[in-house]
């Protein structure tokens, strides 16, 4: 038990942590890169014609991953900037800085490929749909985090501010969706119904799964590689800096 | 306990009543908010009865907005703010304090004005209740929900801007309920569900925002 | 894969727009952001070299 706490700290230090996850994230671009070229290899020439939507159905591919991954960094980043807030460490917190732009990229992406696929299929690019709506918002609240830590020059106050507006975030998402959800229930004039799940074959299935491993590998490598950034930006005056980069040269 | 929160609630409002602009100036925000809507859609009296909720509550969270830069500022320059982080009562009920006094400094005056402004949309005489009832419920979940913004916000360049960024978002469930009960009333279905969930997020709020305020404020006055 | 099918391909069904539109901005972002994030990684190494340099310089 003991030891493994001291290895868990080990690598709460950045000094330790920047060359792990250099390495993490060569290897985790790699598996990025290699899924991803599989996935669209599957996306366009394996998975069938869909009988209803025909060929546009193909944007689920990266619609649904893009929205899956926006939201779980959401809670990832929030997880983190709770160990942050209680243990102090300095890291978790650079780790849910470095999230929340991916996030962000990924909500934007999931409400631009939404659209996409509304217009042919509901005939409008944006419908107030209950998803979408709180894709929005989601979208909205990553730009708060991202704005509000921009702001603060202190980089242990931006940390610890940022840290308790990822929670209230969290804790708001599901009541946020939930009155969405009502609301949209009640202007029915709008009302879409979605039939992603029923028409899915196995093969489209095993093609979006293969996408969303695909952009989990992609998110892990870019956030690390993003934390290795903020790692060097806070700790520029360090000797382990210094020595790093001196010797790198 | 209890004491330490009338007198902080009273010593605000006596600041606040000193420097009446400041009340005056969200309360206006308010009012000229609302009578813009009219001219930008057109004087169409069945459109505007349409909208009006929408509108009333939209400018209310706008002009709550407007008014929460100021929450903590004051305090905060003079080092009123240090002492009550060292004060023996609990930080929990003195922000709940500050935000009551803000509430009724800056939140009561619109409720208040709200059915005048209803009027000028054709909203019927139980309309314009159920109006009352619901930013009674909500103005105050609005004030401790923006309070953890001004908070988090406290002493930073484009504090304001800020302040609505990352606040808006959190309150679009008081919006959706709040303007939502309105628009059931008039079309007849009843609001009771409405107010009881925007009851319930008034509720929730007290409970948990003066507590993330109250952390933010550790962090910022650090 | 002849020319007539290749065409097809791009086609997609009519839905040529909205396919390549998703897929294109997709692959578009995530080809950018990891080039942000490089020349950001770029920039502080950079900086730091130069606080180096100036350093010992300004020892000498």
């Amino acid at each position: 038990m003991s030891t493994r706490l001291i290895n868990w700290f080990k690598f709460s230090s950045p000094a330790t942590f920047y060359p792990l996850a250099g390495r993490i994230v060569t290897w985790s671009a790699v598996v990025a890169v290699v899924l991803l070229a599989i996935g669209l290899y599957m996306s366009f020439f394996v998975a069938p014609t869909d009988y209803k939507q025909g060929e546009g159905y193909r944007i689920i591919f990266v619609h649904v991953p893009a929205s899956w991954m926006s939201m779980f960094i959401y809670v990832v980043m929030a997880a983190w900037s709770g160990i942050g807030l209680v243990f102090n460490t300095r890291l978790s917190s650079m780790m849910a800085q470095a999230l929340a732009p991916t996030g962000a990229l990924f909500a934007f992406l999931a409400l631009w490929t939404g659209a996409f696929w509304g217009k042919p299929m509901w005939g409008t690019w944006w419908v107030w749909d209950a998803r979408l709506t709180s894709e929005l918002i989601l979208l909205f609240l990553y730009i708060g985090f991202i704005a509000l830590q921009g702001a603060i020059d202190d980089p242990r106050r931006a940390d610890r501010a940022g840290a308790i507006l990822a929670l209230v975030g969290v804790v708001n998402i599901p009541i946020i969706y939930f009155s969405v959800k009502w609301w949209n229930t009640l202007h029915q004039g709008a009302s879409v119904t979605i039939t992603k799940g029923s028409s899915m074959g196995q093969v489209m299935l095993v093609t979006m799964l293969i996408m969303v491993f695909a952009f989990w590998a992609y998110a892990i490598a870019v956030s690390l590689a993003r934390v290795r950034a903020i790692i060097l930006e806070r700790e520029k005056e360090t000797t382990w800096v210094r020595e790093l980069v001196g010797g790198a040269r | 306990m209890f004491d330490a929160f009338l007198t902080l609630v009273r010593r605000d409002l006596v600041l606040a009543m000193r420097r009446r602009s400041d009340v005056f100036s969200t309360l206006f925000f308010f009012v000229i908010v609302v009578s813009l809507f009219p001219l930008g859609i057109g004087p169409e009296m069945n459109t505007l009865r349409l909208i009006a909720p929408g509108v009333v509550w939209v400018a209310a969270l706008l002009a709550s907005m407007l008014a929460l830069e100021r929450l903590f500022a004051a305090d905060h320059d003079d080092g009123t703010l240090e002492q009550m982080l060292l004060a023996p009562q609990p930080l929990f009920v003195l922000v709940l304090a500050k935000v009551a006094a803000h509430w009724l400094v800056t939140g009561l005056p619109l409720v208040l004005i709200a059915p005048l402004l209803g009027l000028q949309y054709d909203l019927s005489a139980q309309a314009l209740q159920v109006l009352v009832v619901s930013l009674l419920l909500g103005t105050p979940a609005l004030s401790l929900i923006g309070a953890i913004g001004a908070a988090l916000t406290l002493g930073l360049r484009g504090g304001g801007v800020l302040v609505s960024l990352l606040v808006l978002p959190l309150c679009i469930p008081v919006l959706i309920f709040g303007a939502g009960a309105v628009e059931a009333n008039v079309s007849g279905l009843g609001e009771q569900g409405h107010l009881s969930l925007l009851g319930a997020i008034l509720v929730l709020a007290a409970l948990f925002a003066p507590l993330a305020t109250a952390a933010a404020l550790r962090v910022s006055a650090e | 894969m002849n020319a007539g099918s290749l065409g097809e391909f791009f086609e997609m069904g009519g839905y040529a727009l909205y396919v390549w539109g998703s897929f294109g901005a997709t692959f578009l972002l995530m080809a950018v952001e990891p080039i942000l994030v490089r020349r950001r990684h770029q920039a502080i190494l950079q900086r730091i070299r130069r606080m180096i340099r100036l350093e010992t310089e300004v020892k000498r």
